[in-house]
């Protein structure tokens, strides 16, 4: 099993999501998150006083998927989350010990 | 044709108390149209009550308790740091309420104490209305009685709730300057000393019969005394300069010029501008005392300033940093409302115009480049805003200022532009005022610093005062 976490674009989420369901993934987790990477941030000024925005907001997605699914699932997120413009986001890729359906206990692939 | 009048003023006083109050003074207009009554100084041989006044100034009170909270307290609290939102907001609604009672119990009568008097009382009103006496109902001989004011037309009770509103307002502005490291308890006491010491003898002295009040027998001493229609020395140069002596004598907040200290919320500051707009209706075209032509012509007055002075702060902001911004727009919109305040019923419309634009440069320029310069940490512009932009006002209203309006039935000329000398009382007016915020607002402040402290402790600023003074955060989503 692979964890899959990605930084994307705020309005790319539908796009993405409605992408990697298509290919069966069957849930995913969504946060609201700040950072930055080559995009940086920009300034905004409030009365005069300038201020340097550092973390610029993102849209991260978690998704985990089995060893097999782990290609199709990333080209399809880069597929629908690309723009080409700086500030297309990342994706990391992290092996996942186990996963636990809590209603019922099950482990493993069937889990997720 | 009196009856009449009378008659149609019931009917409008009538729908005024079913309308909202958002939309009545349009509706007051109408009965201003009908004449009403003339000059709001005019004194009366027998006060006679004029139900479409009482109704006007009724609606115009609770416009004017509007600007505090919500008004106020939302353009305050959108522009502090999300920590210290409630902080900000209790001050404002605090206030309301303590303010209220002090007015009651001893302000309203240091203020307007003895104020019909011949000759009024010089420095400080009288006891005359301690605790609402003669102002208040009253059971005399054998029918009820609610007084009416002697030389308006008008319930007492009608002008000091009025009044008092204002009263509410002042200290309120000052708010904006201790903003985010104030002490609540301190802030308590110190609204109730600066309002006895500072507003109060400001107010007398202005509008009480005093020595600074235009046409005064008091106001020998001060060049025949100034004019100022709603309140640009009263409120706004003393809320504005007491607060950069607060803004002083406390000092910078924690992190100020390292850390970032963007406004939290611009939404709730938009929206607070748009009800202080509103409410400037009540405090300005309400000052006239009575809803005839000369509140028509404040509230004209008033609206252009606001609009030119909003447009001229975004202007400014498109032309020197390439946007145009909607916290300028705001910041400019009340600097218009600022500077109108003591010329409202006293100019026309164009002169309004001008003084709006002359404001929205001024104030633009003393809450980025004046302030960027000296380093004092006004948070929230209180004095870029109302000390910069009342002082600019009530010196404006002494070259703009006509009889055309019909403040005072004499026919006397007023502004240097149609060949008054009223300008000189202006700078003596300014002055006072300047001197007397500085001196009061110090020495309270250094008495309270010894015997409770100014500040929060570093840890509680660092935690917020939402936390660390009320207990309370602003925004718990679960």
């Amino acid at each position: 099993m692979k964890k899959i976490e990605a930084i994307i674009r705020h309005f790319k989420l539908e796009e993405v999501k409605n992408a990697l369901t298509e290919h069966g993934v069957t849930g995913m987790t969504i946060t609201e998150v700040r950072g930055f990477g080559r995009q940086k941030g920009h300034t905004e000024m409030y009365r005069g006083t300038e201020y340097e925005v550092d973390f610029v907001p993102k849209i991260k997605i978690e998704v985990v998927v089995p060893d097999t699914k782990l290609q199709l699932a990333l080209d399809t997120i880069i597929r629908s989350a690309q723009t080409g413009q700086v500030g297309d986001g990342k994706i990391f890729v992290t092996d996942l010990t186990e996963a636990i359906r809590i209603r019922t206990g099950e482990s493993g692939e069937t889990a997720i | 044709m009196k009856i009449g009048t009378t008659l149609r003023n019931g009917i409008v006083a009538g729908m005024l108390a079913g309308v909202m109050a958002v939309l009545a003074p349009a509706t007051a207009l109408q009965a201003a149209e009908n004449e009403g009554s003339a000059a709001a100084s005019t004194t009366a041989a027998t006060p006679t009550l004029n139900t479409g006044d009482n109704a006007w100034m009724l609606t115009s009170s609770a416009l004017v308790l509007m600007m505090t909270a919500p008004g106020l307290a939302l353009f305050y609290s959108g522009l502090v740091r999300k920590k210290n939102v409630l902080g900000v907001m209790m001050q404002c609604v605090f206030l309301m309420c303590l303010m209220t009672v002090v007015w009651a119990l001893w302000g309203y009568t240091l203020s307007f104490g003895g104020d019909t008097f011949d000759p009024p009382p010089k420095w400080l009103g009288n006891h005359s209305h301690l605790w609402m006496n003669g102002v208040q109902a009253a059971w005399e001989n054998g029918k009820a009685v609610i007084p009416v004011h002697p030389a308006l037309t008008i319930n007492r009770l009608t002008h000091m709730l009025f009044q008092g509103m204002f009263f509410i307002i002042t200290p309120a502005l000052i708010c904006g300057a201790f903003a985010e490291r104030m002490k609540f308890s301190t802030m308590v006491v110190f609204s109730v000393l600066w309002g006895t010491l500072v507003y109060c003898p400001l107010c007398h002295a202005v509008w009480g019969g005093g020595i600074l009040q235009y046409g005064s027998t008091n106001a020998g001493i001060c060049g025949g005394g100034a004019l100022d229609f709603a309140g640009g020395t009263v409120v706004h140069i003393s809320s504005g300069v007491s607060a950069l002596v607060c803004a002083l004598v406390l000092g910078k907040r924690l992190g100020y010029g390292s850390e970032p200290m963007p406004p939290h919320n611009l939404t709730y500051t938009a929206v607070g501008a748009a009800m202080l707009w509103v409410g400037w209706f009540g405090f300005n075209a309400g000052s006239a005392l009575n809803a005839g032509g000369l509140a028509a012509s404040a509230f004209c007055a008033t609206h252009f300033a606001a609009a030119a002075g909003g447009l001229t702060w975004a202007a400014m902001e498109w032309i020197t940093r390439g946007k145009p911004s909607i916290l300028g727009t705001c910041s400019g919109v009340v600097a218009g409302l600022v500077c109108i305040t003591p010329a409202a019923g006293f100019v026309t419309a164009m002169p309004a115009l001008l003084m709006g634009v002359a404001v929205g440069v001024v104030c633009f320029l003393a809450c980025t480049t004046l302030k960027a310069r000296f380093r004092y940490d006004d948070s929230l512009d209180a004095f870029g805003v109302h000390g910069v932009g009342g002082t600019l006002g009530a010196l404006l209203t002494g070259v703009f200022a006509t009889r055309a309006t019909g403040a005072f039935s004499d026919g006397k000329l007023l502004g240097l532009l149609e060949g008054g000398k009223v300008l000189t009382a202006q700078f003596i007016a300014v002055a006072v005022t300047w001197a007397l915020a500085i001196v009061a607002t110090f020495a309270i402040l250094k008495v309270l610093d010894a015997v409770m402290g100014l500040r929060v402790s570093q840890s509680a600023e660092i935690e917020g005062l939402d936390l660390s003074q009320h207990g309370e955060e602003g925004y718990i989503f679960i």
